[in-house]
């Protein structure tokens, strides 16, 4: 499984995204964190080979997170759901 | 087959919102965005999918998130937008509501079997689809009646303008009926 990691200044956390290539909250998620230098590694699901859709579902209902997008974990333990501005600050203390 | 042009996917939506007594995102970045993402989908499943759910690329199992999804109605009212967001509401389009993520309508198990039926090596479901000796089971719907027309629309609220001759909401009389289907 290939998650695309985008480096930045801010790399205190680990920063996992679950996104969609077509999708526009996704795109901001993306586009915020890369402007607060923030470093984080994504992966875009409807890019993935069919075979490896069933393990990323089961990683992100694992961790108890819905099955929207996009998703974010921290530390393997903060999950947001959506673009929540004011949650991924909160938890990435900036 | 000839791909769909960025000004098609734009224009279609334009005539849906304002047929519906919606309009677009007020956001022209934003907007851009969504029709991109349409687009995307259309040019790889042949169906314009919602971009901001994962497809499964077969079209039984998609149906409900083609845009305009099933669920934009319910959340249009509810949230002033749809989960997307692509179609909003007046108090949205004049900025007295802010726009925010809509929490997502669609059921679990639907999402579930984006990331799955594809891969399905069994086609179990499939031939159930199929199958017309599948019990089958009967359900009462209530189906909003437009007076002035005889539009018909299958929705929790009546819709704000009929699309078909522009009759105001209140023309709209609740009606009841019975379907089966298979389970």
């Amino acid at each position: 499984m290939e998650f695309f990691k985008v480096v930045g200044s801010r790399n205190q956390h680990k920063v996992v995204l679950f996104t969609l290539s077509t999708c526009a909250w996704c795109k901001l998620l993306k586009k915020y964190l890369k402007d607060n230098y923030v470093q984080y590694s994504y992966i875009d699901i409807d890019l993935v080979p069919e075979n490896e859709k069933e393990t990323i579902r089961k990683i992100i209902r694992d961790k108890g997170a819905p099955l929207s997008f996009p998703t974010t974990i921290i530390d393997d333990s903060i999950l947001i759901t959506g673009f929540r501005k004011d949650q991924i600050r909160e938890a990435l203390n900036f | 087959m000839t791909k769909i042009s960025i000004d098609e996917v734009r224009e279609r939506a334009e005539i849906d919102a304002k047929r519906n007594g919606y309009y677009l995102n007020p956001d022209p970045e934003f907007l851009s965005s969504l029709l991109e993402g349409l687009k995307q989908n259309e040019d790889r499943y042949n169906y314009p999918s919602c971009p901001c759910r994962l497809a499964s690329g077969l079209i039984e199992f998609d149906r409900d998130i083609i845009c305009p999804c099933d669920y934009r109605d319910a959340d249009v009212m509810e949230f002033g937008s749809c989960y997307c967001a692509l179609y909003v509401d007046e108090k949205v389009r004049r900025g007295d509501v802010k726009l925010g993520q809509v929490p997502e309508r669609r059921p679990l198990e639907k999402q579930a079997k984006a990331f799955t039926a594809k891969s399905d090596k069994d086609q179990k479901i499939k031939t159930e689809i199929n199958d017309q000796s599948v019990p089958r089971t009967e359900t009462e719907l209530e189906l909003w009646y437009c007076k002035q027309c005889g539009y018909v629309a299958f929705r929790e609220e009546a819709p704000l303008i009929c699309p078909i001759c522009k009759a105001k909401k209140e023309m709209f009389a609740k009606i009841k009926t019975t379907v089966s289907y298979a389970k």
